[in-house]
């Protein structure tokens, strides 16, 4: 029978944590296939941890408990004209700032700024031992300590269990317009990005989805988007087929459809961290199969919807032909990780001292 | 003792076997050139300096260290403000200067490769041919070096909207402590699992040392103004900065000089900054020029607005230039001033800056040492430069408790000990002020982890127990 735990208090989250053998901090479950565990692993849910413990909006910082939900963080820097430029992910399924940092995900907003990495400036988290541990700090440049604040951005809770987290903030960048360019195949779109991701027009985000749009959104002052859309129209110049342009409403349910992964619905959801240059590979390969690829971020990020039915051994040695790793987050697959793995000497020695008897390696 | 000496000598002899003997240095006049870096109160004369030329030198002179139990410093050009690249008693230096080749420039992937004794500024230089450049921009970047950027995670003038070092570093080969060598990251702006890459930034060294860099590169911003703001006293400066902040501008960079730091810039760079002001703002904002046009038209609308005594747009390049001149040639023009000096590095949340400048004024008068203010305003990182004479008989340690009294004053306000030259042995006593006995224990077990043998860079960060 599996423990399943929801503290009130972080001491509480840390009696947890020395209560039990083998753990795993849970939040909202919104990339259940992250949490999938065997029933001797007690579940630490963070939902109670929830709150904004302080938030300056003239410090571009917030500090928070780590099952705040997302939806809560932005609508709060919202009222104060602030933004978190990555486009948190799963925002509106109910993702928690934990669960968002724990898994390293970055929507596509996080082309123009930067991804969670580049955000989370200070963290307490319960260790191995159960002792809460403070990393980083509260203000946007720091440079005393270890970087514990990054290390825990993709520990998936197999590290210690994030009880706050401190984020840099930015303010709205001002009203959006999106670009869609219809390309005539993937293959030509890809050939097209890395023009695109060195012109002078600076895009929020810059997204490749089927059949072949290229998605470009640029915001900033109201006064220059015309001139920007009339840049990057006469840079696709013949290679689009059309091009069409959107604001308003219709313009942020594009969007948001990115962020929350509607168009992946009834699949296997798996990211694979990529290049350019990879991508064209991995695009080559699964354009043989039935999976639906979305390329975020000027092909850093590539989001595979494998169908339920599909054999995921395939999707694993494509990955694994193209030297590329995948994280499952959504879907019934036993093995989280797919492709390559990237483990590392460095990184077995740092999981030992922070975790020595290996309570969160489930 | 005499032990640690016959490790020592067997170690030199197997690396002379392996490092050609002209870069094996050992003389008493080579090794005083290393002996300090550029936190100058300090001096540890190393037992050798070997200049590295491959990875594989690195490797084979770490792992020799290691099956000898003698320690080891990395450096590069020794521009540290907190004496991190400071040698270590009986110890050996590593310099990788000459590991300085930029490996690749790949513009469709935005990324450079480089060898850890890259200078930051040719990293910009190269990339330019491609429209792209490295936006880290530490005051040293015309000679500090890429490797110890990571180590320390340098930061710069424009870290508000750019970020640090981390941010612009995808993926590192590392030589750890024991000679093993590791991949972390890699050439793609996400990654899976631990941020390690992240985490090895900013180490210190204590890791061990990164032998290939891969940077993030980013395109040129089309369009940079930048305005030079004078006011009549530092407090309506800082004012400026929380009216510009509040604006919902993103600035690239805001900084403040006061009165001392402008009278030393003027005499050695002639900035052309206003005689007679208190303080001077210099805003920065770039981007597409459409929009950096409108925004900038509101940033001067703001400052003319702001009290100040004059608002001055940079005309050209060639004034913009001038302008940061001023601002970075600021550290070693104070030194005009002064026979010595040390550089602080505290922050406080952005909105405490006006009360901990006119708290460090009241310092400086008990104390009656003189201290001039150059500060990043943008991200509250605080530069207050601490003027002594080190001939005279206690001066450095009146200084040092000034400093030190800055810190705790960091520290109370909610900051941090440092922004950007990282703790080194300068601020070795005071990170445990700024975390638990909880938080220093854990990373001293991460350090004991990574290096059993403590030998990588030991008493820098995390003093001995």
């Amino acid at each position: 029978m599996t423990s399943h735990l929801q503290p009130m208090t972080v001491e509480a989250l840390a009696q947890a944590v020395r209560d039990h053998a083998r753990v795993l901090p849970i939040g909202n479950r919104t990339k259940p296939a992250l949490t999938r565990v065997s029933s001797d692993v007690a579940l630490i849910e963070t939902t109670a941890l929830t709150g904004i413990v302080e938030y300056e909006p003239a410090e571009y910082t917030f500090t928070a408990l780590a099952g705040t939900r997302l939806s809560d963080v932005s609508s709060l820097l919202a009222a104060h004209g602030q933004v978190l430029p990555f486009d948190p992910t799963f925002r509106d399924a109910g993702a928690t700032l934990g669960g968002t940092v724990a898994a390293g995900l970055s929507g596509s907003g996080r082309w123009r700024h930067g991804g969670v990495r580049d955000f989370v400036i200070g963290i307490r988290f319960v260790d191995g031992a159960g002792r809460v541990i403070r990393g980083g700090g509260k203000v946007v440049k720091n440079a005393a300590g270890f970087d514990f604040p990054k290390l825990f951005v993709g520990s998936m809770g197999r590290l210690g269990a994030i009880a706050e987290l401190s984020l840099k903030v930015f303010p709205w960048p001002g009203p959006s317009v999106t670009v869609i360019a219809h390309m005539r195949d993937m293959a030509a779109a890809l050939a097209t990005l890395p023009r695109i991701a060195r012109l002078p027009v600076v895009c929020d985000c810059i997204d490749l989805v089927p059949p072949a749009n290229l998605l470009m959104r640029i915001s900033g002052e109201e006064s220059a988007l015309a001139t920007s859309v009339d840049r990057l129209r006469g840079a696709l110049g013949g290679e689009a087929i059309t091009l069409d342009v959107v604001r308003g409403a219709e313009e942020e349910r594009i969007w948001e459809a990115a962020r929350e992964f509607t168009w992946a619905t009834d699949h296997l959801l798996v990211k694979v961290p990529t290049t350019l240059t990879r991508a064209r590979v991995l695009e080559t390969s699964l354009a043989m199969t039935r999976a639906v690829r979305r390329y975020a971020a000027a092909a850093n990020v590539a989001w595979i919807a494998w169908p339920f039915d599909e054999d995921v051994a395939i999707l694993d040695s494509v990955l694994t032909a193209a030297n590329l790793s995948g994280v499952v987050l959504r879907g019934d697959e036993p093995r989280a990780r797919l492709g390559v793995d990237a483990a590392n000497e460095f990184g077995a020695r740092v999981r030992r001292a922070i975790d020595p008897t290996g309570r969160f390696d489930v | 003792m005499a032990n640690d000496a016959v490790n020592r000598d067997r170690a030199l002899a197997e690396i002379a076997r392996r490092v050609p003997a002209q870069r094996v240095l050992t003389s008493p006049a080579a090794l005083s050139a290393y002996a300090s870096d550029a936190l100058t109160a300090f001096r540890t004369v190393p037992e050798a300096v070997i200049v590295v030329e491959s990875t594989d030198e690195v490797t084979r002179v770490v792992r020799t260290c290691a099956e000898h139990g003698v320690p080891f410093v990395a450096r590069g050009s020794g521009t540290s403000l907190s004496g991190g690249s400071l040698p270590v008693a009986g110890g050996i230096v590593i310099a990788l200067n000459r590991m300085n080749r930029i490996l690749r420039i790949d513009a469709e992937e935005r990324v450079a490769v480089c060898e850890p004794g890259v200078i930051n500024a040719d990293i910009s230089r190269a990339a330019a041919a491609h429209g792209l450049y490295y936006a880290p921009d530490p005051s040293s970047q015309p000679v500090c070096t890429i490797g110890g950027n990571v180590a320390f995670n340098s930061g710069g003038a424009h870290c508000l909207k750019y970020g640090m070092t981390s941010n612009h570093v995808l993926g590192l080969t590392v030589v750890l402590p024991d000679g093993a060598v590791a991949r972390l990251g890699g050439e793609s702006l996400d990654g899976v699992g631990p941020d390690l890459t992240g985490f090895f930034v900013g180490s210190e060294g204590l890791f061990g040392i990164a032998v290939e860099v891969v940077v993030r590169l980013l395109p040129r911003p089309e369009s940079v103004r930048t305005v030079l703001a004078a006011y009549d006293s530092l407090a309506a400066a800082g004012d400026a900065v929380a009216r510009v902040v509040a604006s919902g501008l993103l600035p690239a960079a805001m900084e403040i000089m006061d009165a001392l730091a402008i009278e030393a810039a003027e005499a050695a760079a002639h900035p052309g900054y206003p005689a007679g002001a208190s303080a001077v703002l210099i805003v920065e904002l770039d981007g597409e020029a459409g929009h950096v046009d409108a925004e900038f038209r509101r940033l001067l609308a703001l400052l003319g607005d702001s009290g100040a005594r004059s608002v001055r747009p940079a005309a050209d390049e060639a004034e913009r230039a001038r302008i940061w001149k001023g601002r970075k040639s600021a550290f070693s023009a104070v030194g005009r001033l002064s026979p010595d000096y040390i550089v602080q590095d505290g922050v406080v949340p952005r909105s405490r800056l006006g009360a901990a400048l006119a708290e460090i004024d009241l310092l400086s008068q008990a104390y009656g040492i003189r201290v001039a203010n150059v500060f990043h305003a943008g991200d509250g990182n605080l530069h207050p430069l601490i003027l002594y004479d080190g001939r005279e008989g206690g001066a450095l340690e009146r200084a040092e408790r000034l400093a030190g009294e800055i810190l705790e004053l960091c520290i109370r306000m909610g900051g941090s000990v440092t922004g950007e030259h990282g703790v080194g042995v300068e601020k070795l006593a005071y990170l445990p002020r700024m975390f638990s006995s909880d938080d220093m224990s854990l990373m001293r077990a991460v350090r004991d982890a990574v290096d059993p043998a403590g030998l990588a860079n030991p008493g820098k960060m995390l003093s001995p127990t």
